[in-house]
C-alpha cells in the first residue's frame, strides 16, 4: 500500500467548488509537485493535506491512518509557507527547536537536532540571528530545517520558492530536492511554475480548475501531453490548424503533413496539431520527414539559444536553435522551410486555455 | 524668511501658546507658595500628604489590575476576530469604540443599577467587590485603546500563517498563543497599557461614585480646597501623562523580531 493516499478528494466552499475528484498516492520518499495555474485548487489540495481544511468528500491516509478529520497539530507532517512564516521574537535556532520543544523532548536531544540541522541547511553561523536579519533565501532555509527537525511523516511545501528572486530559486530548489533524497522524506510541492515542477519531481499532478488534468513524470507530462491544457502550460508550444486527409496524413495550408498515428477524426475534418520549438529545425535531414514552407516573423537572441517566430499556411510556429557562434541568426522577413520528424507533431485533444497564449509566455 | 513659509509659523506659533501658556502658568503658581520667592515648597506638601501616597498607590495598582485584565480580555478576542471571524472585525472595532461614545457616567449608574447591594450579584456590598467593579469599570474605559492597539499590532504580523505554521510544527492553540503571538504583539500591548495606565490615574467619575479612594477624587478634593498644592498636583499628573507618551513611542517603533532591550538600546543610540 502507498504511503499517502488521497481518494475521492472534494472540496466546496458554499456552491462554488473548488478541487473535484482527486485521487492521488504517492510512495514514500516520492516527491511530487502539483502544478496548475492560480486558482486550480492546488493550495486548497495542499491544505486539505495539511489539515487546514477539511475535505467535502473523500478521505486521506498517511502511512495507512486515516487523517481525514485529525487536527494539524496531531497530523506530523512539516510545511513551509511562501511567506516564510518563520516567528519572528525568535532566534533561528529557537525557531528551529520550537516543534521540538513544544513536542517535550529533553534539552540534549533538541540542542544536538538543531546543530545537525542548521549543519544540513549550512548556516550554523546565524544560530543566534533574529530572521530579520537574513535574506529571503536563508530565511526559507531557515523554514525548511524547522519543518524537518520534527521528523515529519509528510513534508508540504507551499511555493516555497515564488517569493526569491531568479538565482536563489534556481539554487534553493537544487538544495529542496538533494535535501528530501538524503532524508528520503516524502514530499508535496506546490508551483504553477513549469519549469521548477520539471526539474524537481518524480512526478507532477497538472491540475486545471480543481480537476487533474494529468499525472506523470516530467519526461511524459512534457512529451505526451494529454490534455491541450497540458500541452500549453508544461513548456512552450505552438499550435497549428489542420485537416485530416484519412490514415497518418494531415494537411497544413496546401502541404502534406505525415504523423506518427492515425488522428482520432474522420477525415476532410479539421484539428489542432502541437509542435515544439525544439522539435523543429530549419536544416533538412533524413528522419525529418515533414516540410512546411514560413516566413521569419521575428528572430530573438537569447544567448544559447536563437528563438524565431515563423509564420506559416497554419499558424505561427516558434523555432529554437542553438547558438552557432560561426553563424550569424537569420535575418527577419527571410524565406525558410522548417524541417520535423512525424513524432514531433501530435494532435491536441480536448478543451482547455488557448495553448497560443501560454506559447507566447 | 521665505513668504510662504510665514502663515504656518504664525499658525504654529499661536498653537503652541495656546497649550504652552496655561502650563508655564500653572508651573509658575505652583512655585510661588513662599511669598516673594519661587520655590517647590508645593510640591513637599503634596508628596508630604499621606492621602496623596495612599490615593496614588491606589490607583496605580488599579490601573495595573485593568492592564492586566485588558490584555486578557482583548489579546484572545483579536486573534480569534482575526483568525476565525475576519467579518466580525467592523461590528467588534465598534462595540470597543462605544465607551468613547457613551459617557463613564452613564456607565457607572447602570453598574449602581445593576449590581446594588440588593441586587442578584451584590458588587457594591463589599469594598473588595468595589473594587473589582471599578477596575471591571476602567477595562471598559480603555477598551477602545487597548483594542486598536493589538489589534493593529497583529495587523502588522501575519497571524494567519504564524498559527498555521505553528500548527503544522504540533502546538496547541493555548501554546500559540502563549508563545507564538503574545510575544510578537507585545509592544502593541505595552502601548494599550499605557495609554490605560494614563486614563486610570486621572478618572474621575466611575472612582468617585463609587467611593473609591483614588487619585482623581482627591485631585478634585485639593483643587476645591487649596490654592497652591492643585497646580503642583497638575503639573505631577501632566508629568506622569507625559512620561506615558514617552515610554509608548519608546515600545510603539518596536519592530516584531526585535526585543524590548534592543528597543531601548536603539533609542538610546538615537538619544546620544
Amino acid at each position: 500500500m502507498s504511503f499517502l493516499e488521497i481518494s475521492g478528494v472534494r472540496k466546496s466552499f458554499g456552491p462554488t467548488t473548488v478541487v473535484h475528484d482527486f485521487d492521488l498516492s504517492a510512495e514514500k520518499g516520492e516527491f511530487i509537485s502539483f502544478l496548475g495555474p492560480s486558482g486550480c485548487g492546488k493550495t486548497t489540495m495542499l491544505r486539505m493535506i495539511a489539515g487546514f481544511e477539511t475535505p467535502s468528500q473523500g478521505t486521506i491516509r498517511i502511512d495507512g491512518e486515516d487523517v481525514t478529520h485529525v487536527q494539524p497539530n496531531a497530523r506530523r507532517i512539516g510545511m513551509v509557507f511562501q511567506a516564510y512564516a518563520l516567528f519572528p521574537n525568535l532566534t533561528i535556532a529557537d525557531n528551529v527547536a520550537f516543534g521540538l520543544k513544544v513536542a517535550g523532548r529533553p534539552k540534549a536531544e533538541i540542542a544536538t537536532r538543531v546543530e545537525e540541522m542548521l549543519a544540513l541547511i549550512k548556516l550554523p553561523h546565524l544560530a543566534s540571528r533574529y530572521p530579520y536579519q537574513l535574506s529571503g533565501g536563508q530565511q526559507q532555509r531557515v523554514a525548511l530545517a524547522r519543518a524537518i527537525a520534527v521528523k515529519p511523516r509528510v513534508l508540504l511545501l507551499d511555493e516555497p520558492l515564488s517569493a526569491l528572486d531568479a538565482k536563489i530559486r534556481v539554487s534553493l530548489r537544487e538544495e529542496i530536492r538533494s535535501l528530501q533524497r538524503e532524508l528520503g522524506i516524502t514530499t508535496i510541492f506546490v508551483t504553477h511554475d513549469q519549469e521548477e515542477a520539471l526539474s524537481m519531481s518524480d512526478r507532477i499532478v497538472v491540475m486545471s480548475e480543481g480537476r487533474i488534468d494529468q499525472i506523470g513524470n516530467p519526461f511524459e507530462i512534457y512529451n505526451k501531453p494529454r490534455t491541450r491544457f497540458v500541452a500549453g502550460f508544461v513548456g512552450t508550444l505552438s499550435v497549428l490548424e489542420a485537416v485530416a486527409t484519412g490514415g497518418t496524413g494531415v494537411r497544413i495550408g496546401e502541404e502534406a503533413i505525415v504523423l506518427s498515428g492515425a488522428p482520432a477524426v474522420q477525415p476532410g475534418t479539421s484539428l489542432s496539431l502541437a509542435l515544439r520549438p525544439e522539435a523543429v529545425s530549419l536544416h533538412p535531414s533524413p528522419e525529418r520527414i515533414n516540410r512546411l514552407a514560413g516566413r521569419i516573423v521575428d528572430v530573438a537572441f537569447l544567448g544559447s539559444v536563437v528563438r524565431m517566430r515563423i509564420a506559416t499556411a497554419g499558424g505561427t510556429v516558434l523555432v529554437d536553435s542553438f547558438n552557432d557562434p560561426a553563424t550569424p541568426p537569420p535575418q527577419r522577413d527571410t524565406a525558410v522551410t522548417l524541417h520535423f520528424t512525424a513524432a514531433g507533431i501530435y494532435p491536441l485533444e480536448g478543451a482547455g486555455d488557448a495553448p497560443v497564449a501560454a506559447a507566447a509566455a | 524668511m521665505n513668504r510662504s513659509r510665514i502663515a504656518p509659523t504664525v499658525i504654529v506659533t499661536l498653537a503652541a501658546l495656546y497649550f504652552l501658556v496655561p502650563l508655564v502658568a500653572t508651573l509658575e503658581f505652583s512655585m510661588r507658595m513662599v511669598r516673594g520667592t519661587y520655590s517647590l515648597k508645593a510640591y513637599q506638601v503634596v508628596f508630604a500628604d499621606p492621602r496623596f501616597q495612599a490615593t496614588f498607590s491606589f490607583s496605580v495598582i488599579a490601573a495595573l489590575c485593568t492592564i492586566v485584565i485588558g490584555a486578557l480580555l482583548v489579546v484572545p478576542t483579536a486573534y480569534w476576530i482575526r483568525l476565525k471571524f475576519p467579518r466580525l472585525r467592523g461590528l467588534v472595532e465598534f462595540i470597543t469604540l462605544l465607551p468613547l461614545v457613551v459617557p463613564p457616567i452613564v456607565l457607572v449608574f447602570g453598574y449602581l443599577r445593576i449590581y446594588n447591594s440588593s441586587s442578584w450579584l451584590p458588587f457594591t456590598a463589599t469594598i473588595a467587590g468595589t473594587n473589582v467593579l471599578l477596575v471591571f469599570g476602567y477595562a471598559v474605559l480603555s477598551l477602545p485603546y487597548m483594542y486598536r492597539a493589538v489589534d493593529t499590532g497583529m495587523g502588522a504580523i501575519d497571524i494567519r500563517t504564524l498559527t498555521e505554521a505553528a500548527e503544522s510544527l504540533g502546538a496547541s492553540r493555548r501554546t500559540i498563543l502563549m508563545r507564538v503571538i503574545l510575544p510578537n504583539v507585545r509592544a502593541a500591548i505595552l502601548s494599550g497599557a499605557f495609554l490605560t495606565f494614563a486614563i486610570v490615574i486621572g478618572e474621575f467619575v466611575l472612582a468617585s461614585l463609587l467611593n473609591r479612594p483614588a487619585f482623581g477624587p482627591y485631585l478634585q478634593l485639593v483643587g476645591a480646597n487649596r490654592a497652591y498644592e492643585p497646580a503642583a498636583l497638575a503639573m505631577i499628573a501632566f508629568a506622569i501623562t507625559w512620561a506615558c507618551m514617552g515610554f509608548l513611542q519608546l515600545f510603539g517603533s518596536g519592530v516584531p523580531g526585535r526585543r524590548l532591550g534592543s528597543t531601548i538600546l536603539r533609542f538610546g543610540k538615537r538619544g546620544r
